[in-house]
């Protein structure tokens, strides 16, 4: 075949193998292309070996109906984006429900082919698929393939790339009987003109209005009397049939799959290995009693890998690294004769930022290889059947408990693991939320403040802030969904799917996927936070270099905004200075309160804070350093996942907001007893 | 019946799926049409949602939404 020019996309449902699929046919990565918009998550890249041929991703779903986000995304690349062939890909173990979404397909007017994935498991099971009579029946090419096996793809690629320049598309089929098929056919004429004006496939757009879909309706412009002879075809068929249009077209459809299957599956037993496995792993996964501490178990382990064990392990390694380099770049300013200023923004502004950037990777790689494990493995969606109860009550999903849980180790990681939500309301209410829970970076100052005030009872006053947030967040969720996320909650209906042994390759790829995602949108930021902090703690008002770091503009800063604190208790400049620094990271807080310290007395670190802080306000310090703005990683990453600056500064507002209100209580309160 | 109402691990055939918008048509997109299989598989721990199996898989649905579906309970 000579050198053709194709755009492919790749549909199918949820589980049925796409991204595997995807990973086989490039190099695995997502490139930015010309179907992709910050709206919809396609990814997409060249094929191998086929030079001039793109291949997009669309996201798993079921149908191409109206009501959901990534149903609708993908509904407008498909019809606006003109691909030049569809590979629908179906797992045959799943046939039924597979094949609902490809008669959808088929009415595109897209030439269109069929990847038959997982036939290894067919085969397995005794059970067999007439390839020949499907594709007769289905009037396209139907492919056996196995992806995870990289077994067929070739065929695949080939074909699709000959339906590509051939431009056959699929033959409308009858799927409808009756009444409904009447119907369809008569508003076929109806539709003819405004279908080619609107520059929309006529079939699509028959079916969809017996179905009664809004969204076509608005852009066929159709007028008042097609319109009444339309509402006239439906009423009549809806009489005639008994049900209304939703469900007469959903049962046709679905009618006509069953004679399918009935034509060309033959099986020797009635369920497949794989599904008895799910079910007998569910038995102690979902178990009655044993699932939640299962869950818990797991998660636990998870964070112990992460910031215990194998990710602390890198980290220690990349800093000796790190500190390494940086010592050997001082060695080279001071020999190179640079002045302190230049040494100084060297050292504690360029490395300082891009050592904060480079100690963030070992978590996120570490956390997004145990997630990406959960994920594939099919365990993500027990969980979520498991815990929905818990969230349901404050207007999330089952779904949103592990990002919110990876919030107590890092936000970072936590925010960017809400993409796998469905749903763009839950997903931006969980983002919203997640900074409360109470980050691994803040332990360090609760640690000094507690030991320092509450020698006797840490552990309560460090358990007290961890339910402050939960407690909190909980509020918020409350209030917000009356309000700023109003919008339906999106049914929790959700398939779950067999277990399966996570790819090798799939995991690599999200891992690197997310590591690069990270460097390549947080590193300008984070980058250009940590100078701004750097230049506003070496120089003076005057901008003259300090050498007391009291003398500092952030410290000029820190008086004038101290008297805002002063109603929480903790009015001193100091206090007020280490929170600003917090931005850059939660660490900063202590390091800053002392350096400042030691700047400004001769005093230890905690004779100086029994001078500025009373138990009382010290631990109102302790609350707002919880609820306060995330560091600047955080911001970045809410930025890049919401879509714009706007929710990163929306956040550090409410969130400041949010924290000063809360201390401000405790303290008056707490007035009160003392 | 409801289908939440059918006890765990019972079959129903789907009579109908009443409700409305995203809801109903999620339902009937996956297969809940009528004169369907399914069976409760599960309670979820804390008593809600249900695992039901229809057509060679599993789905899981809360209670509240499941009510839409009205069964006929198979014995």
């Amino acid at each position: 075949m000579g050198r053709f020019n194709a755009n492919i996309a790749l549909a199918g449902n949820p589980n049925s193998g796409l991204t595997t699929l995807y990973n086989q046919m490039t190099d695995g990565l997502q490139h930015q292309g010309i179907f992709s918009t910050p709206r919809n998550k396609t990814k997409e890249g060249p094929v191998k070996n086929h030079r001039g041929v793109n291949v997009i991703e669309l996201p798993g779903m079921y149908s191409l109906s109206e009501y959901t986000v990534d149903d609708m995304s993908n509904r407008e690349v498909l019809l606006r984006g003109k691909p030049d062939v569809i590979i629908n890909i179906v797992d045959a173990t799943n046939f039924e429900r597979n094949l609902y979404l490809t008669l959808q397909l088929m009415e595109l007017d897209i030439p269109m082919v069929l990847a038959l994935n997982m036939m290894d498991e067919v085969y397995s099971n005794d059970m067999d698929i007439d390839i020949e009579k499907l594709s007769e029946i289905l009037t396209i090419p139907v492919l056996p393939i196995s992806a995870a096996k990289n077994r067929g793809i070739h065929d695949l690629i080939h074909y699709a790339l000959e339906a590509a320049e051939s431009k056959q598309v699929p033959t409308d089929i009858d799927f409808c009987k009756g009444h409904v098929h009447t119907a369809i056919h008569s508003i076929s004429h109806i539709l003819e003109e405004p279908a080619r004006t609107a520059g929309l496939p006529l079939r699509f757009c028959a079916t969809k209005i017996v179905e009664g879909d809004r969204p076509i309706l608005k852009d066929l412009k159709l007028d008042d009397d097609d319109m009444s002879i339309i509402n006239d075809i439906i009423r009549d068929m809806e009489h005639h049939m008994g049900t209304d249009r939703e469900a007469a077209m959903a049962d046709m459809r679905y009618s006509f799959v069953e004679d399918v299957c009935a034509k060309v599956v033959t099986r020797a037993v009635h369920t497949t290995i794989q599904h008895d496995r799910a079910i007998k792993i569910d038995r102690i996964l979902t178990h009655r009693v044993f699932a939640i501490p299962i869950f818990l178990c797991i998660m636990i382990f998870i964070f112990w890998l992460t910031f215990g064990s194998l990710g602390r392990w890198l980290s220690d390694w990349l800093s000796v690294g790190v500190q390494w380099v940086i010592g050997k770049i001082g060695e080279g300013l001071i020999t190179a004769g640079a002045s302190n200023e230049v040494y100084s923004l060297v050292i504690n502004g360029v490395c300082a930022g891009v050592g904060s950037v480079i100690s963030f990777l070992p978590i996120i790689a570490v956390l997004f290889f145990c997630l990406s494990i959960l994920e594939d493995s099919g365990y993500m969606p027990r969980v979520a059947f498991v815990m929905d109860k818990l969230l349901e009550k404050i207007g999330l999903s089952g779904r949103s408990i592990v990002p919110m849980l990876i919030g107590f180790g890092c936000s970072v990681p936590a925010i960017m693991a809400t993409r796998s939500l469905p749903s763009k309301r839950d997903r931006h209410l969980t983002i919203t939320l997640i900074p409360f829970m109470s980050c691994s970076a803040k332990l360090p100052l609760y640690a000094m403040i507690t030991a320092a005030f509450f020698p006797h009872n840490g552990t309560l006053v460090m358990a007290g802030l961890y339910f402050t947030g939960i407690f909190v967040s909980i509020i918020c969720a409350l209030l917000f969904n009356r309000t700023l996320f109003k919008g339906d909650p999106v049914p929790f209906v959700m398939v779950l799917p067999p277990y399966r042994v996570p790819a090798a390759k799939s995991v690599a790829l999200r891992v690197w996927e997310n590591v690069r995602g990270f460097i390549k949108k947080a590193f300008t930021v984070i980058f250009i936070a940590t100078i701004v902090i750097w230049f506003l703690q070496s120089f003076s008002p005057g901008l003259t270099m300090v050498s007391n770091p009291s003398n500092s503009i952030l410290a000029a800063i820190g008086k004038f905004v101290s008297p805002v604190f002063a109603p929480l208790g903790f009015g001193d400049w100091r206090a007020a200075t280490a929170l600003i620094t917090g931005l850059s990271a939660k660490e900063a807080v202590v390091s800053t309160m002392a350096v400042l310290t030691k700047a400004t007395s001769g005093m230890t670190l905690s004779q100086m804070l029994s001078q500025m802080f009373t138990p009382l306000s010290a631990y109102c310090f302790l609350t707002f350093c919880l609820l306060y703005m995330p560091c600047v990683a955080t911001l970045a990453t809410v930025r890049r996942e919401m879509g714009g600056w706007k929710y990163a500064f929306g956040t550090v507002i409410f969130q400041t907001g949010v924290a000063w209100i809360v201390s401000f209580i405790i303290f008056r309160i707490g007035g009160l007893f003392i | 019946m409801k289908l939440n109402e059918l006890k765990k691990g019972k079959k129903g055939i789907i009579e109908s799926v009443s409700g409305r918008g995203a809801l109903r048509r999620r339902l009937l997109d996956l297969g809940l049409t009528p004169n369907t299989e399914v069976t409760v598989r599960k309670v979820a721990p804390l008593g809600d949602p249900i695992e039901i199996s229809l057509r060679g898989y599993e789905l899981t649905i809360r209670k509240d939404e499941a009510s839409v579906v009205k069964v006929r309970e198979v014995i």
